[in-house]
């Protein structure tokens, strides 16, 4: 019979290899799912991982899934690093995008916008998912509530808000009863920056975030006192630093990066409200902070990852006929091959005499 | 005659170190035999082999005269081995009873056994409340119950490991009058402890330890403190001479501190009174849960809720500081737990400095200085011969012993002008206890005020100038170091001090 015996000094290069390993098996797992189904195991695969980037076009559509992915995920290493389970990232976004485009809306009567007014819509997103956010602090601050229970149930309450708005108040008049609001005209939208291409303004913001997010968890004491109250919340305590900062500051950090990530999505790609604004960005975001290890940088590849998953399964379902499902099943194997990489990192597998 | 236990050539090698290199040992039946050792010198992996928790790489061992492979603590405890380890395996959030339970089969009546652990606690004077949740018992109290688990099976063996740390001297009596029963009655046992006297009053046999071999085996009652602990570590500890000393100003006072335990099993604070003046060590004595942690948490700052003026630094009212406030108004604080509360067991050693070292040049601009707290963690690990391969060395990959002297080097190169400090050496070897409370009195000389809480008796009486007693969540009046004596102090750990008597000789003293 195997059994798990614990590694006396869990190797340190294994828990930054771990996350390859997972992507590894998920691309055997993906073989196997790809002959079960009586495809191709070669052209499915290249459609997940080639096709997406095989010309310009092709990375900056990557470009443009990695930077809502990249800009939650660096909010929730931060949380996650505080031991604050914000997993309602993707509530946030909603809120974000909700906020920013009712500005946005607000303010565009077919014309003007610019630098400025894009920068106060995007603000406008930032204060709706920091607020989004700021229930869920409150209420673990001052009632004990459960954050990962609490933010969890307000992404749908979120989405049941946008949906609301998208089908009254902020409905197009002459939009034919379609659930969406007007588009936004073009002074309002994130500047291309690759011309020709969809690639946005939110890929440069989601890499400063990263860089900054580095700076923050790995060279300041700000971000410091906050890993100390994620590992060890009594030497927290000892060193006088507040848990109650730790959270907030947290919480309202990753939800001002989920509002950008939803208002640059209203603002970038979409350029309208409606009833869906992410496909579930929130929440495969949880999965790149792990596999990037929780480190503002590392997320930056994996990322890269979830995006192609992203692609790869649009991809699939047009030119292999895969079912939609495709991508979550991947996220999903993905998630469990890193859980499985990192066991065995601290542990190894025996052979019981 | 057959033994009980016999090991031949026992090694067990770790990536790093050899712990055990090829060990010998006979364990007679009825023996208290005692293995003495520096932190390191391999006893407890020792132990685990014997318990199963650690599998030998070579050698053998018998039981009883037959050879036997032990391979879980299960079939240990099957054979009739218990063990008390000097690091609880106890769940947080069970109570004692279901912590208890775990190790027994699966249809155990719990209440029989809450009954029977009532009894058993009972019969050893170990006063214990099955019902509570371990997260709330001091680390005293979760002693006691390892060692009240342990007696329940009534072993053929028992293992120690220091268990003698958070009784009274009454107490301690008590249990050696339990343990030579015990070994009357034909149950070997195995202690292990660093207390020179302790294990000359009590043991037949001792094998000591150094570095993974064994040095020598002789009688302890034959040997003196000092050859004891030369065999252990080589050379003797230097001896702290004790000399009346005139204290200075008040630095720390404490009037009238009351404070309502933060939960049900909690000890309330009642009506604490002390000044710790400049230039002074004062011992606080007493049976751990009595008090103590809470005492320590309110002064340190952890547990914020005191009123304002009942703890006054350097006339400064703090009751309702936190500790990064109170510290930079010059407090430091030595706590109990080493890992996760005096140091992040996953950070490296130099950024483990951060905890306390918060100042201009630690931090820039809110940024870290790394080089300032590499220095910092290098000079401390040099100074106070911290054993570790640098500043680069994650806290938890560091010995206790090691850690504590890192913990305390790292408070006292803060210069303090008042330091708190709880069980300085509890867990300790003998050479690094000798080094910890050097430093101590080296402060103390250098002009700052000390507060020692301590659960060894000897310890306290070796460094302080005045002591006081904590019970029931009161504290004693002081009593000048020279004026005290173990029965007395002994007698006051139960609470029976005489309030007016002795505030009157102390005043005739003062």
């Amino acid at each position: 019979m195997l059994k798990l015996e614990k590694r006396p000094s869990p190797s340190a290069l294994m828990a930054w290899l771990s996350p390859v390993f997972a992507v590894l098996l998920t691309v055997v797992c993906g073989v196997i799912l790809f002959v079960a189904l009586g495809k191709n195991p070669v052209t499915g695969l290249a459609v997940f991982f080639l096709e997406p980037i095989k010309d310009l076009q092709g990375w900056s559509e990557v470009g443009v899934k990695v930077a809502p992915l990249l800009l939650i995920a660096v909010g929730l290493a931060i949380c996650f690093r505080a031991n604050v389970f914000n997993i309602g990232a993707e509530g946030q976004l909603v809120v974000g995008a909700i906020t920013g485009g009712a500005v946005g809306l607000y303010f565009d009567h077919g014309e003007g916008g610019g630098a400025l007014m894009i920068t106060l819509v995007l603000l406008a997103g930032m204060a709706g998912g920091m607020a989004w956010a700021a229930i869920t602090a409150f209420l673990r601050d001052r009632f004990n509530a459960n954050e990962i229970l609490v933010s969890l149930m307000l992404v749908y309450v979120a989405q049941l808000l946008l949906s609301l708005l998208v089908h009254g108040p902020l409905r197009d008049p002459e939009g034919f009863n379609f659930p969406q609001s007007r588009m936004l005209s073009d002074g309002f939208l994130l500047p291309n920056i690759v011309n020709g291409t969809r690639l946005h303004l939110g890929f440069v913001m989601a890499m400063v975030a990263s860089a900054l997010g580095w700076l923050f968890l790995s060279r300041s004491f700000a971000g410091y006192r906050l890993q100390v109250g994620g590992m060890a919340p009594a030497a927290a305590r000892y060193a006088g630093f507040s848990s109650r900062k730790a959270l907030w500051t947290s919480m309202l950090t990753c939800g001002a990066l989920a509002g950008v990530a939803g208002v640059a999505e209203v603002l970038g790609p979409i350029g309208q409200l409606t009833p869906s604004v992410s496909p579930g960005y929130g929440f495969a975001a949880i999965i790149v902070a792990y596999v990037g290890r929780l480190h503002p940088v590392g997320v930056v590849f994996s990322s890269f990852i979830m995006a192609l998953f992203y692609i790869g399964g649009e991809l699939s379902q047009s030119r292999l006929g895969m079912p939609n499902a495709i991508t979550g099943v991947f996220q999903g194997i993905l998630l469990f091959s890193l859980l499985a990489c990192d066991v065995l990192i601290h542990y190894q597998l025996k052979l019981r005499k | 005659m057959d033994t009980r236990l016999t090991l031949r050539r026992i090694t067990k090698a770790y990536p790093s170190v050899v712990a055990n290199d090829s060990i010998d040992l006979d364990v007679l039946p009825g023996e208290i035999h005692s293995i003495l050792g520096e932190n390191g010198a391999g006893k407890s992996t020792l132990m685990k082999i014997i318990y199963g928790s650690v599998k030998p790489d070579a050698g053998q061992v018998f039981w009883n005269g037959r050879e036997v492979s032990i391979a879980n603590p299960a079939e240990a405890r099957k054979l009739g081995i218990a063990m008390v380890f000097q690091h609880f395996s106890l769940f947080d959030t069970l109570t004692v009873t279901e912590n208890i339970a775990l190790g027994l089969p699966k249809d155990t009546d719990l209440h029989a056994l809450s009954r029977r652990i009532r009894e058993t606690a009972h019969e050893y004077g170990l006063a214990l409340e099955p019902e509570r949740h371990v997260h709330t018992l001091s680390v005293g109290e979760c002693q006691r119950v390892e060692i009240v688990r342990a007696l329940l099976a009534k072993p053929q063996l028992l293992i120690l490991d220091e268990p003698t740390s958070v009784l009274t001297p009454q107490a301690v009596e008590k249990l050696f009058h339990t343990l030579r029963k015990l070994a009357s009655e034909g149950c070997s046992i195995l202690y292990i402890s660093h207390k020179l006297d302790e294990i000359r009053a009590l043991c037949h046999r001792c094998t000591v330890m150094r570095g993974g071999k064994v040095t020598g085996i002789c009688d302890p009652t034959e040997e003196s403190a000092a050859s004891l602990s030369r065999m252990m570590i080589g050379s003797e500890p230097p001896a702290i001479k004790a000399a009346e000393r005139l204290p200075g100003e008040t630095m720390l006072s404490l009037r009238d501190l009351w404070l309502e335990k933060s939960h049900p099993f909690g000890t309330t604070l009642e009506e604490i009174n002390l000044d710790l003046h400049a230039g002074e060590i004062v011992g606080v004595a007493g049976v751990s849960g009595n008090g103590q942690q809470e005492l320590l948490a309110a002064l340190s700052g952890e547990d914020p809720r005191a009123q304002p003026e009942a703890i006054m630094l350097n006339g400064e009212a703090i009751g309702r500081m936190n500790a990064a406030r109170r510290r930079k108004r010059g407090l430091g604080f030595v706590p109990e737990e080493r890992l996760g509360r005096g140091a992040v067991p996953d950070l490296s050693l130099a950024q483990n400095i951060l905890l306390s070292h918060q100042n201009k040049t630690t931090i820039r601009q809110g940024m870290i200085s790394f080089g300032a707290i590499q220095e910092i963690a290098a000079s401390i690990i040099s100074r106070f011969k911290v054993k570790a391969p640098g500043p680069q060395a994650t806290a938890g990959s560091l010995s206790g012993g090691n850690l504590q002297k890192y913990i305390v080097g790292r408070e006292v190169m803060r210069d303090p002008k008042v330091l708190i400090v709880a069980q300085p050496t509890w867990g300790v070897d003998v050479g690094a206890a000798a080094q910890i409370r050097a430093e101590l009195v080296a402060l103390r000389d250098a002009g700052c005020a000390l507060l020692v809480v301590s659960e060894e008796l000897d310890e306290l009486f070796e460094i302080s100038d005045r002591l006081v007693v904590m019970a029931k969540g009161k504290l004693s009046p002081p009593i000048k170091r020279s004026h005290a004596t173990v029965d007395l102090i002994g007698q006051w750990m139960s609470g029976l001090w005489d309030s007016k008597g002795t505030t009157s000789q102390e005043a005739v003293h003062a």
